[in-house]
């Protein structure tokens, strides 16, 4: 393999890697900081027991988001040092402001959250984890606004003195029509991830045998708040999906007619398929399911708008992007990413999604008024669900990022030329060797420890010190609420 | 003042706040086996820097991102070009933060004792391979005409890079001594306080020569200025730990780092990379830049945002200012009950 394949398998393993905590991330800061509020209002002990498990479950699964971060902010210079040379300009501002407004407020406030339950008033402790939360959106929306910049190249200029991308305008790069559906979509399903979670460990909690019977209500709250953030956030992932899609057939045409495998231009009504047995390059299908038009309403809003098929794509690719400005940064022999790929982790993504807020559905329906089903069955439905949730993302980033191929700027950068020059096939692999089994080793322990904590419940009931800024000096050979 | 420059020392701000404050939790890290004598001790070692050691850590980042964006080709060139000793690092950050948030999980003498290992060398490792990465940055490395760096990670390991090496370690972990001393009550109190005189004197030996070294080799007035204030802020803060008064001490050997880092900062100005193959190959402020609407775009961001951060960074010290001891660490009981 040569340097670029390695640095791409680098880039999709630990980035994927990183965004199965993200989510996660994301969405168990905000239900953390509901179950926490919802304490502060109702003093029901239940809902302080449920803030902290899932606080620590919390804190188990950000460990590792965070430190699967750091190699995301170094691999562009170490590995994509041309890359990083070209659109340094454009794409280095939204992570710089990216770490300066939202990693100082998660990790400062995450600090004070954690070992703050005897040092800071309840209501102030409270709005620590909501800004944690505050701290995830900042954090997604720049990276975000990076990501799409990828996707839609907009408001900078190609300079061809100094052969870079150059920023002329940073409103434009903030407010990208790609980003204004990318962003309401990723944070909906991370909305649905860490609904998934909740309700996955609290269902199971309330179902098992073993649970004490006086703790099934809290559990049974658990569950149902959960249930109801995967059934909003599915609505909310499935109409942004859709209004994401539209702009992606706009600015991207490439990248929907490879989502469906089209090769011909389908002038209306264009059948969405719903599965396809055929050769594996997927030119020849055997057998498929498919519904009329509806690919049509997916990618133009009506169902007998045209839709343009991989062929003439790319003919109009080959005229278009023939004379590459700078003579270095696309040379790409074909126009087309990978199709099964595209095709599959496209359906995949909605799939699984879908099938996360059906068995959400499922659960608040035998769970209502307090029922509880027998079966074991459900207890393994309920676990399933959050696993479901997290492989739909990384097939939805799968998708949009391998649908990108061959461009790493849409339009601007092919990926061979974006690699570090410099750094031999020895070191990459060194990094790729490295990386991956120590990520491997930190999935094991980090899945261990999820499912113990998990296992035990939530713990009993303690009375919260209720400090006021100052400090109680009374109390100050008391050990500390929470230690390392 | 030109934006290049404003941003050349807004990066410069950056690893001084990095080095300052991460300075002390590698050193609290590092010393970790030389100063707890039993696993309360560790515990109490780590939970004075519990509550800050992940804001300290964003630093770092901010630094990388800062740099990508207002010089893509140092960012370009730096990070492509220290691959391994980077990666190394990398893999020594990861298995560190994890340590501090996975060590109290289980009640298993084995399990903390392999994290404890994790803390020590991952503490250990990035102190000794920042200062090699830096003293190669200041004291030039090859670089050829197209801003690649063209030698291997044995180019690194020169004796000047090394000397770096040795310098903010012992610096780190003189500074981490100060921070226990500052932040305990008890035995092990004296303990680092002890210690910290010991490392001090070490660590100003060393630093000493390499700032020596640094000056005659790229320095001028004012990074020899900078060199000159850090030499006597170690004495004043090595002076002021004999005397017990921990407070200053600490904020002697923080002023050290700061200081040190600026003349590091100062001697390499206006170049960013020094080439050693060809001074017209090297790297500068300018050549390095992004233009000049990004760097007003970041400009007002910083402008805005900084002075918050720092609000609320400094504010969380604040709220845990109070010295800790072995008695404030919970029993085992007591964390069952919880
Ligand atoms: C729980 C996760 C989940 C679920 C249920 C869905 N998505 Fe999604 N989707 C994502 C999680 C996701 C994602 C991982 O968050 C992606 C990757 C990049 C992005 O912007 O969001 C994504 C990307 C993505 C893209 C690619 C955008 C681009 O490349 O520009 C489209 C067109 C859709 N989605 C459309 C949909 C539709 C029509 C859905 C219908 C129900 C849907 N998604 C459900
Ligand atoms: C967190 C969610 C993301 C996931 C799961 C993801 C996934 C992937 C995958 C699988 C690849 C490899 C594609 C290939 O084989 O080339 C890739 C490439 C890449 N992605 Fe993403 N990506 C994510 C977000 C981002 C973001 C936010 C950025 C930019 C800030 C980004 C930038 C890149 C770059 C630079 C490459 C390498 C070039 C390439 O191979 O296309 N990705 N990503
Ligand atoms: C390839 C691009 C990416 C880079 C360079 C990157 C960088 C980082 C870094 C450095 C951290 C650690 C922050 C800390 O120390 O507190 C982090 C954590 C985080 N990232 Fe990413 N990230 C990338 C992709 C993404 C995407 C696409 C999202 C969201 C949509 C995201 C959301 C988050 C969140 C919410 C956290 C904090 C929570 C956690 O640690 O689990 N990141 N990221």
């Amino acid at each position: 393999m040569e340097v670029v394949d390695i640095a791409r398998w680098q880039f999709g393993i630990t980035t994927v890697y990183h965004f199965l905590f993200v989510p996660v991330t994301i969405g168990l800061s905000l239900i953390v900081a509901v179950f926490q509020t919802m304490w502060l209002r109702s003093k029901n002990p239940d809902h302080l027991r449920l803030t902290k498990f899932f606080g620590k479950l919390f804190l188990i699964n950000f460990a590792i988001g965070l430190v699967t971060g750091i190699v995301q902010e170094f691999q562009f210079g170490m590995n994509w040092s041309d890359y990083s040379r070209f659109v340094g300009d454009v794409f280095g501002a939204p992570l710089a402001i990216e770490g300066l407004l939202a990693f100082f407020l998660e990790s400062t406030f995450l600090g004070l959250w954690i070992f703050g339950w005897d040092k800071l008033p309840r209501a102030l402790h409270a709005s620590c984890m909501w800004l944690v939360h505050l701290g995830t959106l900042f954090s997604s929306y720049f990276i975000l606004a990076a990501n799409s910049w990828m996707q839609n190249p907009v408001g900078h200029t190609y300079n061809p003195e100094t052969g870079r991308a150059e920023l002329v305008d940073f409103w434009a790069v903030m407010f990208n029509k790609v980003q204004m559906w990318t962003f309401p979509h990723v944070i909906t399903a991370a909305y649905l991830t860490g609904g998934a979670f909740v309700l996955g460990i609290s269902a199971w909690l309330y179902l098992r045998k073993r649970t004490a019977d006086a703790d099934r209500p809290m559990y049974l709250t658990g569950t149902r708040v959960g249930a109801w953030f995967v059934l909003i956030a599915g609505l909310g992932v499935a109409i942004t999906g859709d209004l994401q899609g539209k702009i992606m057939t706009e600015v991207q045409p490439m990248k929907m007619a490879a989502a469906e495998g089209l090769y011909e231009t389908s002038d209306s009504c264009a059948p969405f398929s719903v599965f396809t047995i055929g050769t594996p390059n997927g030119e020849e299908e055997k057998f498929a399911v498919t519904i009329p038009c509806l690919l049509s309403f997916l990618g133009t809003g009506t169902f007998d708008g045209k839709v343009q098929g991989i062929n003439p794509l790319r003919e109009q690719y080959r005229e278009t992007y023939g004379q590459d400005p700078g003579a270095t940064y696309y040379h790409p022999e074909d126009y087309v990413p990978v199709i099964p790929v595209t095709y599959w982790s496209f359906r995949f993504m909605i799939g699984l999604g879908m099938a996360a807020a059906g068995g959400a559905a499922l659960l608040l329906w035998v769970t209502r008024k307090g029922r509880r089903p027998a079966s074991r069955w459900w207890g393994v439905l309920a676990v399933s669900l959050p696993v479901l949730a997290i492989f739909a993302n990384s097939f939805g980033w799968i998708f949009t990022e391998m649908g990108r191929q061959p461009w790493v700027v849409y339009g601007l950068m092919t990926v061979n030329n974006a690699v570090s020059p410099g750094v031999s096939t020895t070191e990459a692999w060194i990094s790729l060797i490295t990386l991956t089994s120590l990520y491997a080793i930190l999935a094991v322990i980090e899945i261990k420890l999820l499912v113990t904590y998990a296992r035990k419940g939530a713990d009993p009931y303690v009375e919260p010190p209720n400090p006021t800024l100052r400090g109680d000096d009374s109390d100050d050979d008391a050990p500390l609420a929470f230690a390392y | 003042m030109e934006l290049t420059t404003l941003w050349f020392i807004v990066v410069a701000f950056l690893w001084i706040g990095y080095f300052t404050l991460e300075g002390f939790d590698f050193g609290v890290g590092m010393l970790m086996p030389v100063l707890a004598k039993d696993n309360t001790e560790r515990r109490v070692m780590i939970n004075t820097i519990g509550p800050v050691w992940d804001g300290n850590e964003v630093w770092v980042l901010v630094a990388g991102g800062a740099t990508f964006a207002a010089f893509p080709e140092w960012y370009a060139t730096l990070f492509s070009g220290f691959y391994l000793p980077l990666l190394l690092i990398l893999v020594a950050l990861i298995v560190r933060n994890l340590a501090f948030e996975y060590r109290h999980k289980r009640d298993d003498a084995r399990w903390q004792a392999n994290w404890d290992r994790a803390i020590i060398f991952g503490s250990l490792i990035p102190a000794f391979l920042w200062g090699v990465a830096f003293a190669n940055i200041v004291g030039g490395v090859p670089i050829d005409a197209d801003s690649e760096f063209t030698g291997t990670v044995f180019t690194l390991l020169n004796p000047f890079g090394l000397l770096g090496g040795v310098v903010t370690t012992l610096l780190f972990a003189t500074h981490g001594a100060m921070f226990v001393a500052l932040k305990t009550v008890g035995d092990i109190r004296h303990r680092a306080r002890a210690l910290a005189i010991r490392l001090g004197l070490a660590a100003a030996v060393a630093a000493v020569v390499f700032m020596v070294w640094t000056q005659v080799d790229t320095g001028d007035l004012s990074s020899a200025i900078a060199f000159t204030a850090a030499a006597l802020a170690l004495v004043a803060a090595l002076l002021a730990a004999v005397k017990g008064r921990e407070g200053w001490a600490f904020t002697g050997t923080f002023a050290t780092i700061a200081l040190a880092v600026t003349g590091l900062f100062l001697a390499l100005f206006p170049d960013v990379m020094p080439s050693s193959t060809d001074p017209a190959y090297s790297l500068t402020a300018t050549s390095a830049a992004a233009t000049a609407y990004t760097l007003k775009v970041m400009t007002w961001v910083a402008v805005f945002f900084t002075p918050i951060v720092l609000g609320y960074q400094a504010w969380s010290y604040w709220v845990f200012r109070k010295r800790i001891g072995t008695h404030h660490i919970p029993t085992a009981e007591l964390e069952h009950a919880r």
